[in-house]
């Protein structure tokens, strides 16, 4: 599946929602659901510290492909994180670098990602941005 | 009516004052319950502005013509309005600042200048970071020590301690009238006898007050008092520094600029008598006058009755959320104001406030900038209403309900 098959699948998710309370269920589900990150990786240097909540994020790649895991303590960022993972995760360095995550921006969510909200996932996706040039020098 | 004579208090009535609160977000009908963080403005104050820019803005205390004369002496006007209002012997004694941090940083400043190394400054445990960090500065400017005076875990100040810390080397006291994270009224007319009878000056954060209850300076004995318009109804960036007169004319200016002299030379300058020795450059002339429309509106209103439907409504908030299991009230003070803070357990502020928002309801979560007295509950944050008088019972109906809901999405 591409970035922007992958990017559509969750708009197309979202189009079913009728109201807000719903799209939101839907995201604490994915929360509950977010696979959890190694304690072992729970560290300072992982940690992205929002003002209102804190997210860990761990960048590896394998084969080639970009591999998050993070956490957060609060579930909504754990179910944005879920969807943000979903596109990024197995995609090039280079792809990770150059994405524009429209996705959020179309099912409403732009908010939880714009620089004022400060909930530590604006500074995660720089932080995948980031992790994603890093791999792309090294090559 | 005569002086003395107000309207009777009905929320149903005063709320119609107040356009943004009818709106909805979401689709639903907006309940504003962020109060603290800032006040929704009433239609008078509205008109005062949009009066102001199309009809008398003009620069002020120096054009001979008709228009900036009228600005001037409405700003003056405002000036008088607020100075009676917080009753203040003299209108000199009311400087206008962008808000209660300039205020604070102002006397920070200026009354800092005359402080010496080994001095120390003492603050309280439960202070907003800007009842804090222009402290540390100076602290760190001028080798002062700050101490911080603790609270127990009901969110009071602990009256013992902070007697231990209050010594002969106390130059200043700077304390909160009321928490804006726990709503705890602190004892200030009891502070400040105690500060004044070590020598000390005492400033009194009154952000979380000036739209509670009645403010008499005087009668307090405070050496300094602040707050911010915006939190009296009043528009953004503008508030009031209050300080005594043989104080504030012992301070140096703050910051210099045009209005704040009286003679310049590429020598030497004197300065501006009182106010405007603290007034540097062109004011926020509408917000003055505005905030002196918003000053006007409170006084017409009855602030017994207001006092006794916030408390009310705060009462009753805080014992339906106490139905909920799991629910921890922060702030349980023997006195207390219309702001009730909380925490679930298991569940974070950042979700449930995001939930509430998304039901139409406007609470404010996180550390509310007292991140010292996040870390003194151990907890990440605090999910806050914070009520106003135009607040209803039915209004925390719904908020209880949606609390519900969103515990329910969120276990």
């Amino acid at each position: 599946m591409t970035i922007a098959e992958k990017q559509q699948d969750i708009i197309d998710e979202f189009a079913l929602f009728d109201d807000w309370m719903e799209k939101y269920e839907y995201i604490i589900d994915l929360g509950k659901d977010l696979p959890a990150i190694d304690p072992s990786k729970k560290t300072d240097d992982r940690l992205i510290e929002g003002c209102q909540s804190r997210v860990w994020l761990d960048a590896e790649i394998t084969d080639g492909k970009m591999m998050f895991t993070a956490d957060s303590d609060a579930i909504i960022t754990k179910g944005i994180i879920g969807l943000l993972i979903r596109v990024m995760n197995n995609e090039t360095p280079e792809n990770v670098a150059t994405l524009d995550l429209h996705f959020i921006r179309d099912i409403g969510l732009q908010e939880h990602l714009s620089p004022t909200r400060s909930n530590g996932l604006v500074s995660m996706v720089k932080r995948m941005k980031l992790e994603a040039v890093k791999h792309m020098m090294h090559e | 009516m005569t002086e003395g004579q107000k309207k009777p208090f009905i929320v149903r009535e005063v709320r119609e004052e107040f356009p943004a609160l009818r709106q909805q977000v979401y689709g639903k009908n907006l309940i504003y319950f962020d109060n603290g963080a800032t006040s929704q403005k009433p239609q008078v104050v509205l008109d005062a502005i949009n009066k102001y820019y199309s009809k008398d803005n003009a620069n002020i205390h120096r054009g001979v013509h008709y228009m900036s004369q009228k600005a001037t002496t409405e700003f003056e006007e405002a000036r008088k309005i607020i100075q009676k209002y917080i009753h203040a012997r003299k209108s000199e004694e009311i400087i206008f600042t962008k808000g209660t941090t300039d205020g604070i940083n102002l006397v920070a400043n200026s009354f800092g200048e005359l402080l010496s190394a080994g001095d120390e400054i003492l603050i309280s445990a439960m202070e907003h970071h800007s009842n804090i960090v222009p402290w540390q500065m100076l602290c760190q400017r001028k080798q002062l020590v700050l101490r911080v005076a603790p609270i127990n875990k009901k969110g009071e100040l602990i009256i013992e301690e902070f007697d231990k810390l209050l010594t002969k080397k106390t130059k200043l006291v700077a304390v909160t009238h009321i928490s804006n994270t726990l709503g705890t009224i602190n004892p200030v007319q009891e502070l400040v006898q105690k500060a004044h009878a070590v020598g000390a000056k005492i400033l009194v954060d009154g952000a979380q007050s000036i739209q509670h209850m009645p403010i008499d300076v005087k009668d307090m004995d405070c050496d300094f008092f602040v707050f911010s318009s915006h939190k009296v109804f009043g528009p953004t960036g503008i508030g009031v520094l209050y300080g005594k007169e043989d104080l504030l004319d012992r301070m140096p200016p703050y910051q210099g600029g045009g209005d704040m002299i009286s003679r310049v030379t590429f020598e030497r300058t004197t300065y501006n008598e009182l106010p405007h020795k603290f007034e540097a450059g062109t004011p926020h002339i509408a917000g003055g006058i505005c905030l002196g429309e918003a000053i006007k509106f409170l006084s017409g209103l009855d602030i017994d009755a207001i006092q006794s439907h916030e408390r009310e409504l705060a009462h009753y908030a805080q014992d339906m959320l106490d139905t909920f299991e799991g629910m921890r009230i922060i702030g349980e003070a023997k006195k207390k104001t219309s702001v009730v803070s909380f925490i679930m357990d298991g569940i974070h502020p950042f979700d449930l406030g995001t939930l509430l928002d998304k039901q139409g309801i406007a609470v404010r979560t996180g550390h509310h900038c007292t991140q010292p007295l996040m870390d003194f509950y151990g907890i990440p944050g605090t999910v806050r209403a914070s009520f106003a008088f135009y607040n209803t019972r039915q209004e925390i109906d719904t908020f209880i309900e949606a609390v519900e809901r969103s515990i329910q999405l969120l276990k």
